[in-house]
């Protein structure tokens, strides 16, 4: 475009002054340039500049998207941290409480242990009180039998006279029951 | 220094056969190490693509320092071609001069002041272009009489200025770079003294000139941005 305006330019132009210009001026130093720059910057923005611009915005994109990637999965995350702390405080909520509930079932356990533990000894006391009042009588009534029959042989001893063992000991038995009363 | 220029006159206009000569070598060089490195393209980048995504950002962090990159953003292509194209022009000149019947034929095509007016006035006239684009006439008219009416003089000769400041700096610091290489060149064929003398400020002096074209090509496109930016910026 230039080219051609400034041969047209060139063309038109009164010969002498041309001429006179030539001697001063490298006008076509000036054309050449301006051409070789245009194209340069034609020819480099199409196969240089242009696809590097391109994979550079392509980079810029990714990383936009890179980074909307990292915080949305650190807000994930996060979310899953909170609901992972929730779900621990509430498990130790109740561990806390199931050691306090078993806590406060031993402790009735233990009372209802001693209570039953005092319930027995009482009871095996009783037991044994009565055994012995038991055993008691039988030993006074052996006595007593043993006692009758001492006396019985002594008094047939002392009377050389044979009573009926049966009279005899009703008769002694009374006396001792009688005695046993007036004691 | 007293080489010529291999002229020669086509279509009735002159033309300067280094100078084409070394744009389009130029040209071919960017082109090059920007298809290279751009072809094997991956979303992670590798190698040569990060030192082209560096550059890339580099050029963008220059706009967004002039402007915001809703505006600035039609201008990423050109800075990054622009820098590219004026760093590797700046270093061409570096490694020899090639002389061919009297006729400089390979130097930095940055040292000529030609090369470096055009690609200013391309600039400026571009920034002027945009302003009428996004604001239309009136507004890119209003543009002069801010921030007094009586400055548009003043506005006026800024872009003169402006162009001229932008390509000159450039030439300049170019052409004095080779100027100081050819004498040591001179210097260092002279005899095996001078060989020796000029050895070691030869080397520091292409070192310092690739230093040099770097931050010309940076300051180049950063004021081209920053010109663009006094057109296109409602808030400047």
């Amino acid at each position: 475009m230039f080219l051609n305006t400034f041969t047209l330019l060139a063309a038109n132009a009164n010969p002498g002054f041309l001429e006179a210009l030539n001697n001063r001026l490298n006008l076509g130093d000036i054309i050449v340039t301006v051409t070789f720059f245009t194209i340069l910057m034609i020819l480099l923005k199409k196969f240089a500049w242009g696809p590097l611009m391109g994979v550079m915005d392509q980079r810029a994109e990714l990383i936009a998207n890179e980074i909307e990637a990292a915080e949305k999965s650190r807000q994930e995350s996060q979310k899953l941290l909170d609901e992972q702390q929730s779900l621990l405080k509430e498990a130790r909520e109740s561990a806390q409480a199931i050691v306090e509930n078993a806590r406060k079932q031993g402790e009735t356990q233990r009372e209802e242990l001693v209570v039953a533990a005092r319930a027995e000894v009482n009871r095996m006391k009783e037991a044994a009180t009565l055994e012995i009042a038991t055993e008691k009588e039988k030993a006074v009534a052996a006595v007593r039998e043993e006692f009758v029959s001492l006396s019985i042989l002594a008094a047939s001893k002392v009377l050389g006279k044979e009573i009926s063992e049966e009279d005899n000991r009703a008769l002694i038995e009374e006396t001792i029951v009688k005695a046993g009363e007036g004691r | 220094m007293n080489h010529e220029n291999p002229d020669f006159e086509m279509f009735g206009i002159m033309f300067n056969g280094s100078n084409i000569l070394m744009l389009f070598v130029t040209c071919l060089i960017v082109f090059l190490i920007a298809v290279i490195s751009t072809r094997n393209l991956q979303v992670k980048p590798t190698g040569m693509q990060n030192f082209m995504e560096w550059v890339m950002d580099f050029v963008k962090g220059i706009i967004k320092n002039n402007m915001d990159w809703k505006t600035g953003g039609r201008f990423h292509v050109l800075g990054i071609t622009l820098l590219m194209f004026v760093f590797v022009a700046n270093v061409l000149g570096l490694p020899f001069a090639i002389v061919w019947d009297h006729n400089l034929w390979w130097k930095s095509p940055t040292a000529d002041p030609t090369v470096t007016l055009t690609l200013a006035s391309m600039v400026v006239v571009l920034s002027h272009y945009y302003g009428v684009k996004l604001y239309g006439l009136k507004g890119y008219g209003a543009g002069f009489l801010k921030p007094l009416p009586f400055m548009f003089p003043l506005k006026i000769i800024e872009e003169f200025a402006n162009t001229l400041t932008l390509g000159l700096r450039l030439y300049g610091n170019i052409f004095a770079g080779e100027i100081l290489i050819g004498l040591l060149a001179a210097l260092g064929a002279s005899s095996i003294f001078g060989f020796a003398g000029a050895l070691i400020p030869a080397l520091a002096w292409q070192g310092f000139s690739i230093f040099i074209g770097a931050i010309q090509a940076f300051i180049f496109v950063m004021l081209s941005m920053v010109y663009m930016s006094h057109k296109v910026s409602t808030d400047h």
